[in-house]
């Protein structure tokens, strides 16, 4: 008797997640139905987006987010694939532990600091170097490069270590450098792990808000320039929705939601299940 | 110039180049690190502690609000997501194991996981605050108790796995029904895994900030009441660094310095649980 109230306790609570996950997809939807009844594709092919006019359109926000994730994404993949080579292949045990523990720590940090210490002492340096507002595209793909960082090394650290000892010892004892089994053994070993990894991080930072929310300038406008503010769908969220006063404009800002959820979702779902599960499936 | 001398050659560049990109690596992250504790630190006096917001300009001006709102929403979110994720993780550990069911569940939660949290914030702003009429600290938690769900339901599949079959079938064997053998059995030894998760799952969601914009919204006054709009530390942040007066910027890096610490802490006890568990 209390056997079957645990089991449907247990199982209706795992069911819950499928359920909510559902929902959220639903919910959206339903929201953002005006928007897509009013603009059609349009919506994600113009960029005029004007609530004076009623006119919404969220190329511009797309594109930031598309922009600045893929500038971000070039700046932090070399880093992190050092950092992870370092920390997997180069460090000495007690340097690995530390070194190993502060990477994970400061993924811990939540990313509405990085955001604050990009606006207060990295806007300034980019502003002296190139003039300008210093707020915009490039310092947004900075601050979330260096935010994103962390987490991707430890990642692509996990990936390369699940390469077996025994390959790469035997590769030394063909006398390979350690360069020649990190790109002759490693590398291809232990390639889905990493290329899942780094597009896992792609999805974390194409949803971070915070971190750019106060360094990319929230101006609809495809940017002309690297150095031009401009906006990305989250950045729009946080600084739209209690402003919104109509309910086109709502419905316009569950749109960018919606759009932003289906993007994460394909983009992590093509990390876990087409290269993390090759993973699995190798061990 | 032999082979072999360039391999070794290019060997050493590659292996200086992988070692300068973890100091530049490390020497941003420091960078950061050392203006929060700096910022924070000169910031930091028993005023924050005493006092409520204030407007701009105002000496005696403080974080308390922001601190017990935090300290209320991230405890209300712990009390949805906890229960809910351990006995989540139950059934995929103990009932689902290899069946469709609980792989779909697992690949679903891993993908809730990574999913943008602001996303989050606008379902609970359509479920919660638009039929209540105005923002409250029911949605903040809710929102962030969604985001909660995913990861503890995560760590406690893992640890449950964790604990050897063989202890269960002695359960079993006792004439133990199967919820106990769970509850007496499994849950005890899995039990240090349980905590770490949680831990790191509070972690997780008292640093966020985009849920809670439009869910708990925020204030700038001290309050309990739950139907009410609540501030939190994240917010408060966000707003007084994001605005022109200098005291409250000041207040900004406090707040930053405070929740960080709080983070820290709480993922270097998650991890010293977890390795005093292995040792044993």
């Amino acid at each position: 008797m209390i056997d079957k109230i645990f089991f449907n306790m247990t199982r209706t609570s795992a069911l819950l997640i499928l359920f909510i996950v559902a929902w959220i997809f639903v919910v959206l939807f339903n929201h953002s139905t005006e928007a897509i009844n009013a603009f059609g594709f349009d919506f994600i092919t113009q960029d005029e987006w004007a609530p004076n006019l009623e006119k919404f359109g969220a190329y511009a926000a797309i594109f930031g987010s598309v922009a600045s994730t893929f500038l971000a994404m070039i700046l932090a993949i070399p880093v992190a694939i050092g950092v992870a080579i370092f920390l997997s292949e180069i460090a000495h045990d007690k340097i690995k532990g530390f070194f190993g523990v502060s990477v994970e720590l400061l993924a811990a940090i939540p990313s509405v600091i990085y955001g604050m210490w990009g606006l207060f002492y990295f806007v300034p340096i980019i502003r002296d170097i190139f003039g300008g507002l210093g707020i915009g595209l490039l310092s947004a793909g900075i601050v979330l490069a260096i935010m994103i960082l962390p987490f991707m090394a430890a990642v692509t650290r996990d990936a390369m270590n699940t390469t077996p000892d025994i390959l790469k010892e035997s590769a030394y004892a063909l006398g390979g450098t350690q360069w020649d089994v990190i790109k002759d053994v490693i590398i291809p070993y232990a390639k889905a792990g990493i290329i899942g990894s780094l597009i896992l991080a792609l999805g974390r930072a194409i949803g971070e808000t915070m971190a750019v929310t106060f360094v990319m300038g929230n101006v609809h406008k495809v940017p002309g320039s690297i150095l031009d503010p401009t906006t990305s769908i989250p950045v729009t969220l946080a600084n739209e929705f209690t402003e919104a006063d109509t309910s086109l404009y709502f419905s316009s800002l569950f749109g960018l939601a919606l759009t932003l959820l289906i993007m994460s979702f394909v983009v992590i779902a093509v990390a876990k299940f087409y290269f993390l599960r090759k993973v699995r499936k190798g061990q | 110039m032999t082979s072999t001398q360039k391999r070794v050659i290019i060997n050493k560049i590659i292996l200086s180049l992988s070692t300068l990109s973890a100091i530049i690596a490390l020497a941003f992250l420091f960078w950061i690190l050392g203006v929060l504790v700096m910022k924070g630190m000169s910031a930091l006096n028993w005023n924050i502690f005493i006092y409520e917001g204030a407007p701009p300009g105002y000496a005696e001006s403080g974080l308390k609000h922001a601190l017990v709102g935090q300290a209320i929403l991230v405890a209300m979110a712990t009390a949805i997501g906890v229960p809910l994720g351990i006995l989540a993780g139950t059934y995929l550990s103990e009932y689902g194991k290899n069946s469709k069911l609980a792989h779909t569940i697992r690949d679903i939660s891993d993908i809730m996981m990574s999913a943008p949290s602001i996303v989050i914030g606008a379902f609970v702003y359509a479920i919660v605050v638009m039929p209540m009429g105005h923002f409250s600290a029911w949605a903040g938690a809710i929102a962030l108790g969604i985001i909660m769900i995913p990861i503890i339901l995560r760590t406690t599949d893992d640890m449950l796995q964790l604990v050897p079959g063989t202890l269960r079938e002695a359960a079993f064997a006792l004439g133990a029904p199967k919820y106990k053998v769970i509850m007496d059995v499994v849950y005890r030894g899995a039990k240090a895994g349980i905590l770490t998760g949680v831990l790191l799952g509070i972690a997780r969601v008292g640093g966020e900030t985009a849920p809670l914009l439009f869910t708990s919204f925020n204030d700038n006054f001290f309050t309990t009441d739950l139907n009410e709009a609540m501030p939190s530390l994240t917010v408060t942040m966000f707003n007084y660094a994001t605005s022109p007066y200098e005291d409250w910027q000041q207040l900004g890096w406090a707040a930053a310095f405070i929740l960080s610490m709080f983070i820290l802490g709480l993922n270097i006890v998650g991890r010293l649980i977890l390795f005093a568990g292995k040792r044993k």
